[in-house]
């Protein structure tokens, strides 16, 4: 059969117009949904991109934050935006060691089954807990007297419990089931007669997962250890709860690095929540400000991970 | 070794749950099953925040309906939108959506769910509630329930539609996922038997998909029930519980959840009955996004009986 320009193979369904009146509105209400997503994400961005270039400025980010009625006083956030890049650093370098080691025992080793199903669905438990209820039960904890090297401690002995310790330890927690995912992902891709090679060419199995499997999933690892930063960077109750939410840095003792993480601070987050019409500081325009560098800093994030896992098949739900 | 590290997860979760408890038992020993009693939440605490610093004199009385109500209404609407909503636009991305508006829905997808939620609580407090209170908060309906709340455009509407946009793109990603993993030939089997694309999708791949749909929602009620920061923001603050019989009015009122309440009252928890009562909420919301978690593992498993790793 000659093809005249323009044929395409017919549906044996029939062209849209023709479907019965149901399956046309439930595909029309698909569209709709699409659409009304790329609407929203388009919104939201574009609206914090105005008015946070409106409202940003150079001093904006180099300046310390002060506690001050008058805005023109109040400073920028120099502090807060440090102590997100420190809160986010610490956590993940936290999560990741526990991360790897559970998704490495989950999938190379798993034994007993039951200890293993038990271990997958208590990283989806921790998934699952609120971060609300993590820095209140880290509250709790590192308030007791074991940890008061960790924190403050008052002239009466009451350790303070709020620190860049106490803050970071908690974050670890929510980008640890994120890392355990993607690793876990990645070491079911690696095909089993890459392990088999390793095994016929002597090597033992710690040699094999150290030597094959960990440089095999490395990309697997970032992926998580980004969306993990991305998550860390984004929460705002364990900052309120566990880091004191102190405008500026506020170090304990004359040691510079471990001061200042025994002492207390502030994020991104905490900082537009406190400058929201909700917080004390109620300054709109540097909430918008810190905002929009809060979400820059996201999608860089979030960019990151395409770029990790560029040619690889991951699933969309590991990102949530 | 690696064994022991893994476990450390089940030892962690086992001492949270013993440690919030402990501390919140005072609080549950005490008001018995009138704690989830109805009452002015908002003065109870003010009492136990004033109340004597001895141990003998403690104020623990408490009736914690409101905040209850408060969360079980933002989390249901929330989820309920959101799962109709997130279903259709699955099915779009899966099916439907062209391959190059594909691109960028899932990148949007992504983003949606990576937003941190202080900046859509910002959004929520400084545009929508404006929008509402400007809209639709009129005089005669802000006279009509004067007596005993204040609307200020802050409401049950506004912690709903923003939390909707919140959990929406979990329970997407969890259903694309899905129905990505539903065999071909399933689906090509029924195509080639006349069916249209939209049916073939209804009836074969959204019904294979059922367990994670399940999963979905299951997860994104606990990731709702433990939002605390954009509530407090949004949600208007007060511990009040919006009143079905109010009419649209009910929508207009505002209401604050459990998780919203520990935020706001964290700097008066080193007072021990502040801080047992504090524990006492926080129980209450980790208890059931454990069950929730739980019941969201469970749920996906009948997936795996199809050879689909969701």
């Amino acid at each position: 059969m000659a093809t005249t320009p323009g044929w395409r193979p017919t549906d044996p369904a029939g062209t849209i117009e023709s479907w019965p009146l149901v399956d046309r509105v439930g595909y029309r209400l698909a569209w709709a949904a699409g659409i009304a997503l790329c609407l929203i994400a388009a919104s939201v961005v574009l609206f914090l991109a105005v008015k946070g270039i409106q409202f940003i400025t150079f001093d904006l980010l180099a300046d310390r934050p002060i506690a001050d009625i008058d805005q023109s006083k109040s400073g920028g956030f120099r502090d807060p935006l440090i102590g997100t890049v420190l809160l986010t650093i610490i956590g993940t370098l936290l999560a990741i060691p526990i991360g790897v080691a559970t998704a490495l025992w989950l999938t190379e080793y798993g034994r007993p089954t039951r200890l293993a199903r038990a271990v997958e669905s208590g990283v989806e438990v921790v998934a699952g807990t609120p971060s609300i209820v993590l820095a209140i039960f880290g509250l709790l904890i590192f308030s007791q007297g074991i940890f008061s090297f960790l924190s403050f401690t008052d002239t009466g002995g009451a350790v303070f419990g709020r620190s860049f310790f106490a803050a970071a330890a908690m974050m670890s927690l929510i980008a640890l089931p994120l890392v355990v995912g993607a690793t876990r992902e990645a070491l079911q891709a690696v095909p089993g007669h890459v392990r088999e090679a390793s095994y016929a060419l002597g090597k033992t199995k710690a040699a094999t997962i150290r030597r094959v499997l960990l440089p095999a999933v490395r990309p697997g690892i970032g992926t998580g250890a980004a969306l993990g930063m991305g998550r860390i960077a984004g929460d705002t109750a364990i900052v309120i709860l566990l880091l004191g939410a102190s405008l500026q840095l506020q170090g304990v003792g004359g040691t510079p690095l471990v001061g200042d993480l025994r002492g207390t601070g502030s994020t991104l987050t905490s900082y537009v929540y406190l400058n929201s019409p909700a917080g004390e500081g109620n300054a709109p325009e540097k909430a918008y400000a810190a905002a929009f560098v809060l979400l820059m800093i996201v999608i860089a994030l979030n960019y990151s991970i395409s770029r990790i896992a560029r040619g690889r098949e991951g699933g969309l739900s590991g990102a949530v | 070794m690696l064994g022991a590290v893994a476990c450390t997860v089940l030892v962690l979760i086992a001492s949270m749950v013993i440690f919030v408890f402990a501390k919140a038992w005072p609080s549950f020993a005490n008001n018995g099953l009138g704690w989830f009693g109805g009452g002015d939440v908002d003065r109870q605490l003010e009492d136990i925040i004033n109340g004597p610093a001895t141990e003998s004199g403690f104020i623990y009385e408490i009736g914690a309906f409101n905040l209850l109500w408060g969360t079980a209404l933002t989390t249901l609407g929330a989820v309920v939108i959101g799962l109709g909503f997130a279903l259709f636009a699955a099915i779009f991305i899966v099916e439907f959506a062209p391959p190059r508006l594909n691109r960028i829905l899932e990148p949007v997808v992504r983003l949606l769910a990576a937003v941190p939620s202080v900046v859509y609580g910002l959004i929520g407090v400084l545009v929508i509630a404006n929008l509402v209170r400007e809209n639709l908060v009129t005089a005669d309906r802000k006279d009509s329930v004067n007596f005993v709340v204040q609307l200020t455009g802050e409401s049950l509407l506004v912690a709903v539609v923003i939390l909707t946009v919140m959990i929406t793109p979990i329970m997407i990603a969890i259903i694309v996922d899905a129905l990505r993993a539903v065999p071909r030939s399933w689906t090509e089997g029924a195509a080639a038997l006349g069916v249209n694309r939209w049916r073939v999708m209804w009836t074969i791949a959204v019904r294979t998909a059922r367990p994670a749909i399940i999963a979905a929602a299951v997860l994104a009620t606990a990731r709702a029930l433990g939002e605390a920061i954009m509530l407090s923001m949004v949600a208007g603050s007060k511990g009040f519980a919006p009143n079905p019989f109010d009419g649209f009015t009910f929508f207009l009122e505002p209401t604050r959840p459990l998780a919203a309440t520990i935020v706001e009252y964290q700097e008066s928890s080193n007072l021990e009955p502040v801080g047992q009562t504090l524990y006492a909420f926080a129980a209450i919301i980790l208890i059931s996004t454990v069950a929730l978690s739980i019941g969201g593992y469970l749920a996906k498993q009948p997936m795996r009986k199809y050879g689909v790793r969701p």
